[in-house]
């Protein structure tokens, strides 16, 4: 009796009709590799991806120049809602980490993509996800050589968490190291603070304002080299994410034990978001931001970098906003508007809407 | 925005502040009741453009502050109840309780929600209506209306899974109970301009004939705070104590009758623990008899839970103007942001706080 050919067997059930993620999304069998292939694959498409072996091998030699360094930075994330005024969950994560390895002076290379996927997110959803992930790493000239996938049970998770990891390249001469921070180092701000965190706040909250307030989600690389290129003793570079200017820098004075002063006047703010942290009793220096950054540059180089800095559209609305002090080490202190003076504290955790 | 940056102009305020300078001959220590001002006068840093004669003394108008322990205790002991989806506003989740406070119940696995408005708290009744929803009602008599709002909505929708933590103050009986309070430093008040937008100013003309003190009813801005600080020292200087509205622009007379209409058909006057002060006969507002069945209190029977205060924490003679922040032993020891001993520690308008974050490099 001849052997039972099984080559025209296949399963019945339908494997790519699940609308939702099921558990089985996440069991590395073929509802996986179809997750991969139909919605990662497809939307990342990079031959190193599509090698699906179980690590992406780069050839680093060719992108490092002699007396380059490699930086390495990884940066998760957690947004409810995943899609919000002027990106989703996805832009963040790649501009996270590219943004994390900017802030070196570093030129991202690739990003590695991990997913913690909720039972019952829409896959549509998740391809919206990709896809955005997709579209921020081609803004940003990285690709995503690496992912991985889990899921979790129903209401064990918040549809989608992602954690990336990122490569980059470090040209040879950047140093920037807080240990040169000196008095009289100017303090720059690339653009207005505060538009990401209040724009998931009045999505999250329900909160209309006349306006849409729009999350400034963008990679600040090609900022970040045409200022080292205006000035290559940039002293230090912060995006002020999660805990706003005020963590940033309260972090930096901390760092490098000197005062840092700035001027409340000079502090650019969306009249949109000032009026909704007025509503809220909330600080704009305590908000997050996702496409901006501070450094502290020394006085010479000051007018140079501001000027490089104003010639793209990252840097656009960039200014001065206070300078580095001897007085007071290690505190953050500002001028008022009104002409007083007051310390910006470290923020403690989460900023709380006042009573009234 | 532009209302904003016209209250916030650095000239005028320089030339009020050169008027208050020209006024005093004096030493003279004013009250700002609100925690609003309290924040505005040390986040702006007001306080740095008077004369040295004049002293701001913070007052007891931080609802979060003044809440007794107890009442967080029972909003602590609901919350942690599993039936139980508890509403707040966000800052007094930090408000420690003796164990603890709503953070921890949340992080424990109760259900603790951050709400901006009574409302939002009847809303999520109404989308579950399997569950007891409880809001934690506090505040002065600006906040009040919406929490009267509140339960009246509550029973037109014949929602019986809401209910209320009742623990609103009112400012004229602090006022009356601080001037009579024995070594008391203050001159003059700066009365709460929210407040009065709601219950008019006409409670305050015999208040201020009577305790023979300034009242001034006054904003929030750096401008229309110097501009009732101003008012403040002339009338001192004169020798006046009288009634004055510096916040033309939000308070009348009469204010918000509908409000206050709300008000008196909801709550019923009853005598209030203050944090650190001690009961004021009359100065609260508690659910009257024909809402009584909205009264969390009762429906959890958490009304016998009495608690004592730390006996480090000097925050009642704060609240009164008898110490400064900075002449509690505790402060910046014992005591911070992150390990609160009392109230006025806790919320970004109390009185502590706004020392140790915005007042650090002034000594």
């Amino acid at each position: 009796m001849a052997d039972p050919d099984f080559t025209g067997l296949s399963c019945p059930a339908p494997l790519r009709d699940h609308p939702q993620v099921v558990l089985g999304h996440g069991g590395g069998g073929a509802l996986t590799h179809e997750l991969v292939t139909h919605v990662f694959r497809r939307a990342f498409s990079d031959p190193l991806l599509d090698s699906l072996g179980d690590a992406a091998v780069l050839d680093v030699a060719a992108q490092l120049p002699p007396g380059g360094q490699l930086a390495v930075s990884t940066d998760s994330h957690v947004v409810r809602p995943l899609f919000f005024p002027g990106g989703s969950i996805g832009d963040l994560a790649v501009n996270g980490t590219v943004n994390d390895l900017a802030m070196s002076g570093a030129r991202p290379l690739v990003l590695t993509a991990g997913f913690i996927l909720e039972e019952g997110l829409p896959v549509g959803d998740l391809v919206r996800v990709a896809e955005a992930m997709a579209a921020a790493a081609r803004a940003a000239g990285v690709r995503i050589v690496a992912g991985d996938t889990k899921v979790v049970e129903r209401g064990r998770g918040d549809g989608v968490y992602v954690t990336t990891a990122g490569i980059g390249v470090v040209p040879p001469g950047v140093a920037i190291d807080p240990a040169g921070i000196r008095p009289g180092d100017v303090v720059l701000a690339s653009g207005t603070l505060g538009d990401h965190g209040m724009a998931i706040m009045s999505v999250r909250e329900g909160l209309a304002f006349e306006s849409t307030i729009i999350s400034d989600s963008v990679p600040l690389h090609g900022l970040v080299a045409a200022m080292l290129a205006a000035c290559p003793t940039i002293r230090m570079l912060r995006d002020p994410t999660r805990g706003g200017a005020a963590a940033a820098l309260n972090e930096i004075a901390t760092l490098a034990g000197v005062g840092i002063e700035i001027d409340e006047r000079s502090i650019p703010v969306r009249p949109p978001v000032a009026a909704a942290c007025e509503i809220l009793g909330l600080d704009p220096l305590l908000v997050a931001n996702e496409g901006k950054l501070l450094a502290i540059v020394p006085a010479e180089g000051a007018a140079a970098v501001l000027a490089a800095m104003r010639r793209l559209a990252q840097g656009r609305d960039a200014v001065a906003i206070g300078r580095v002090v001897a007085a007071h080490p290690r505190l953050v202190v500002m001028r008022t508007a009104i002409g007083a003076t007051r310390v910006v504290p470290m923020p403690i955790g989460e900023q709380l809407p006042r009573i009234c | 925005m532009k209302h904003l940056a016209e209250y916030r102009d650095a000239d005028t305020a320089g030339r009020l502040a050169a008027d208050i300078r020209l006024l005093v001959t004096r030493p003279w220590a004013i009250m700002e009741v609100c925690g609003g001002q309290t924040h505005s006068i040390i986040r702006n840093g007001i306080d740095q453009l008077l004369p040295a004669e004049v002293e701001m003394i913070h007052g007891p108008g931080c609802p979060v502050c003044v809440t007794p322990l107890e009442v967080i205790d029972r909003a602590l002991e609901i919350a942690g109840r599993p039936d139980v989806l508890f509403c707040s506003f966000g800052d007094m989740l930090r408000v420690p309780g003796s164990r603890g406070d709503l953070f921890r119940v949340k992080a424990a696995g109760g259900d603790v929600r951050v709400v901006y408005s009574p409302l939002d708290a009847v809303r999520l009744a109404r989308e579950h209506r399997d569950r007891e929803v409880v809001f934690l009602a506090i505040g002065f008599e600006t906040t009040a209306p919406a929490s009267a709002l509140a339960v009246k909505l509550a029973r037109a929708e014949g929602l019986r899974n809401f209910s209320m933590l009742v623990s609103h103050v009112l400012v004229p009986p602090a006022i009356a109970a601080i001037m009579r309070s024995p070594g008391t430093r203050v001159d003059a008040f700066l009365a709460a301009g929210h407040v009065c937008s709601v219950m008019g100013t006409r409670q305050y003309a015999p208040l201020a004939a009577r305790l023979r003190v300034p009242i001034v009813v006054t904003g929030f801005e750096p401008l229309d705070l110097l501009v009732g600080i101003r008012a403040a020292v002339a009338q001192l200087e004169a020798g006046r104590h009288e009634l004055e509205n510096a916040f033309p622009r939000a308070v009348t007379e009469r204010g918000n009758e509908p409000a206050q209409a709300v008000i008196a058909e909801v709550f019923a006057p009853v005598d209030r623990a203050w944090r650190g002060i001690g009961t004021i006969p009359g100065s609260g507002w508690r659910l009257s008899d024909a809402y009584r069945e909205f009264d969390a209190e009762a429906r959890f029977g958490v009304a016998d839970i009495a608690t004592a205060e730390s006996a480090l924490c000097r925050s009642g003679e704060v609240l009164k103007g008898a110490i400064k922040p900075r002449q509690c032993p505790a402060f910046g020891r014992e005591c911070t942001p992150r390990t609160p001993l009392g109230a006025t520690m806790v919320s970004s308008e109390g009185a502590c706080a706004a020392h140790y974050h915005y007042g650090r490099i002034h000594g």
